[in-house]
């Protein structure tokens, strides 16, 4: 950045008033040669007006022909899943397929799949912050919108699977609140830290991604030709204009979200992860679960973030905007944290051997040779494998490769968290009471139907608000360096 | 139009740079009430204006404390005092266990604090901005760039503070007013 051309303050800025432009001629430093200039971010030199166009647009615009059959497609899945929820509510949890000894099955595997996916938009938007990744411009609103509802797909599973939710919910043991004989939930139980640890992960990646939204919705409004849209996003963008003294608390606040949704998003997972590790079950109770959740957990939330993003960077022409380099970044991430699951996969093979707990060392190999042998290989296959396709640059950047591996990493994370609930509890100490987990239609067909619950709030995310963060990527362009040529400096950029 | 009385004058800039080097020029010259509109937050913008560091940190600050502190004293008052729940021989209350709850209690109200500090320090929401009134000022969430000066200011002259402004580069300038017409 041109240190010279910063700016003046006080003697330095009267003194150097009536030239402002060109810098001293004894300080200037030869030009860095042009192979160390980085690549852009924004692709073609895009003006700030194509930007604000190019995002806007896709909410403006009537949506393409496909969007009604997805939108109908995905709500009558939402519709499905919550008859079922219904179904489930009124009759009972013997709907599902679960009997003693495999209490949890799906519905856990489920809470837990979704709420991995969601880890991925945090990532992005508050590690990748912190750690000035300014690529992750591009791509933190869908992510984050993603995550919010990820988290709400995740929601539904540990509230019904209680059965009668209304003792789980109000004078009960999730929310603080005595039952009927005065007691009060009990805080010793990992149990009761996920539903504060949930809760407050959902609650505070919707107040980073609203922060997010402000600047953007006041762009929307500015822009509406129709009263309506004017009213809501005008109501919704707390009158922004935009103001720098706004922007200096604003750019405070964003980063301390930052700060405080790192923490959370690491502590989300590893209290997760404490369901299990906290219990004294074979194959739950090991101290590497807390970082390895979390690591699968971004593993997996990468893996759908290309999902939806390799198609919505398609349909909606926003090549420019998330470039293959984009796409390249999200499969190293996806290579990093898949080679740390798989290290943690042979860990625990090996603690298991090396701690010498008969109970153990059976957990394991019966996961793997036993009767879910096909699970656990699957997870393998699509958690171990794929992502090491990903060392190769030209895998990397064929987009419909890095898509088809982002399907096989989301079906894998689903099947380890599978492996992980009901392989440790199928088989418990006693023979006697060993089990077969099955689904029923009606645990398939809810899971299923979580994704058009999914789907929808996705459809109407990209129908009614702007789907990459309009003001954040034009600030990443050299447009917007004071310092630099294309933002207006005059005389050399150095 | 002319009956109303202006409230600033208006200035629209074409580039990053030359809405700072205005902003210097502005800040030179010893105004209090002006501002600077931007469609994003432009690097070195608050050195240009003089603003001291946001204090929305005090916010957060306020809402994590009270966050853990409601937390650990919640989990007390629950497990070891309203009605004492023994589990498995644990003590009643200790605060190893009350930790993970208290802490996303701390992170919970600490973005709550946040958000409210950043609501607070900039007046917001305030949906009747006279600036709104102005067409050309929609383009400041866009691609423009704005430096308004308030007549209220003691230093405010129309004449001499529209010459500053058009000497520093600006490419429209105009008077806001109370409403539309």
């Amino acid at each position: 950045m041109a240190k010279a051309a910063a700016i003046p303050s006080g003697a330095a800025a009267k003194a150097d008033k009536h030239d402002h432009h060109a810098p001293p001629v004894h300080v200037q430093a030869a030009e860095p040669p042009k192979e160390l200039e980085r690549e852009p971010l924004v692709l073609n030199n895009r003006s700030l007006g194509w930007i604000t166009e190019a995002i806007a647009g896709v909410c403006e615009k009537p949506m393409p022909k496909w969007w009604w059959p997805a939108f109908i497609l995905s709500a009558g899945g939402m519709g499905m899943m919550f008859s079922l929820v219904a179904y489930l509510i009124s009759t009972g949890v013997g709907v599902w397929g679960l009997n003693q000894p495999a209490d949890w099955a799906w519905d856990i595997t489920n809470f837990v799949f979704w709420i991995g996916i969601g880890h991925a938009g945090t990532l992005i938007s508050a590690v990748l912050c912190l750690l000035r990744q300014k690529w992750r411009t591009s791509i933190n609103r869908a992510a984050e919108a993603m995550t919010i509802f990820a988290v709400a797909c995740a929601g539904i599973f540990p509230v019904v699977h209680t059965g009668r939710v209304w003792f789980a919910l109000f004078p009960g043991y999730l929310i603080p609140f005595p039952n009927a004989n005065g007691i009060w939930p009990q805080f010793r139980s990992p149990l009761l830290w996920d539903v504060f640890a949930v809760s407050t992960y959902g609650t505070v990646s919707l107040l980073f991604w609203y922060t997010g939204l402000i600047p953007d919705l006041a762009t929307l409004r500015d822009r509406a030709t129709h009263k309506v849209r004017r009213f809501f996003y005008g109501l919704f963008s707390l009158g922004w204009t935009g103001s720098n003294r706004h922007w200096s608390n604003y750019e405070k606040a964003y980063m301390i979200l930052a700060g405080l949704s790192t923490p959370l998003v690491l502590s989300v997972h590893s209290i997760v992860s404490f369901d299990f590790a906290v219990s004294q079950v074979p194959g739950w109770h090991t101290t590497i679960f807390p970082p390895y959740f979390v690591a699968g957990a971004i593993f997996s939330g990468f893996g759908m973030v290309l999902t939806l993003l390799i198609p919505l960077r398609a349909l909606f022409n926003l090549h420019d905007i998330i470039t293959l380099r984009h796409v390249e970044l999200m499969c190293k991430v996806l290579l990093a944290t898949g080679s740390i699951v798989g290290y943690a996969y042979g860990m625990e093979f090996f603690i298991a051997w090396y701690g010498g707990s008969p109970y153990e060392l059976y957990a394991f190999k019966n996961r793997a040779f036993g009767p879910y042998w096909w699970a656990y290989w699957s997870m393998i296959s699509c958690n171990v494998i794929s992502p090491h396709f990903f060392w190769f640059k030209k895998l990397r950047t064929s987009v419909v490769f890095v898509w088809v591996i982002s399907i096989f990493v989301n079906i894998g994370m689903w099947f380890e968290r599978f492996v992980i609930i009901v392989t440790s509890l199928h088989r418990d100490y006693l023979p006697s009471s060993w089990g077969y987990f099955t689904p029923t239609w009606v645990d398939v067909f809810t899971f299923v139907g979580s994704f058009g619950l999914f789907m929808t709030l996705f459809l109407l995310f990209i129908r009614f608000l702007p789907a990459l963060a309009i003001s954040e990527v034009k600030a990443v362009t050299p447009q917007a360096d004071p310092h630099h040529p294309l933002g207006g400096a005059k005389g050399h950029h150095h | 139009m002319s009956a109303q009385k202006s409230l600033g004058l208006l200035a629209q800039f074409e580039t990053p740079a030359d809405i700072m080097h205005a902003a210097m020029a502005v800040r030179d010259a010893g105004f209090r009430k002006w501002d600077v509109f931007t469609p994003f937050p432009i690097h070195g913008m608050d050195d240009a204006m003089a603003l001291p560091t946001s204090k929305v940190g005090y916010f957060t600050f306020a809402g994590g404390f009270t966050g853990f502190f409601t937390g650990m004293t919640m989990i007390w008052f629950m497990n070891k005092f309203d009605y004492p729940l023994v589990v498995g021989g644990k003590p009643l209350f200790t605060p190893l266990f009350a930790f993970p709850v208290s802490y996303e209690m701390t992170i919970l109200l600490s973005a709550f604090g946040t958000l409210f500090g950043l609501a607070l320090l900039n007046r917001l929401p305030r949906l009747n901005n006279p600036l709104f009134n102005s067409e050309r000022f929609k383009r400041a969430t866009n691609d423009k760039f704005f430096v308004y000066v308030e007549a209220a200011d003691p230093r405010f002259s129309p004449a001499e503070v529209r010459a500053l402004l058009e000497k520093n580069g600006a490419s429209a300038v105009e008077e806001i007013h109370d409403s539309e017409d």
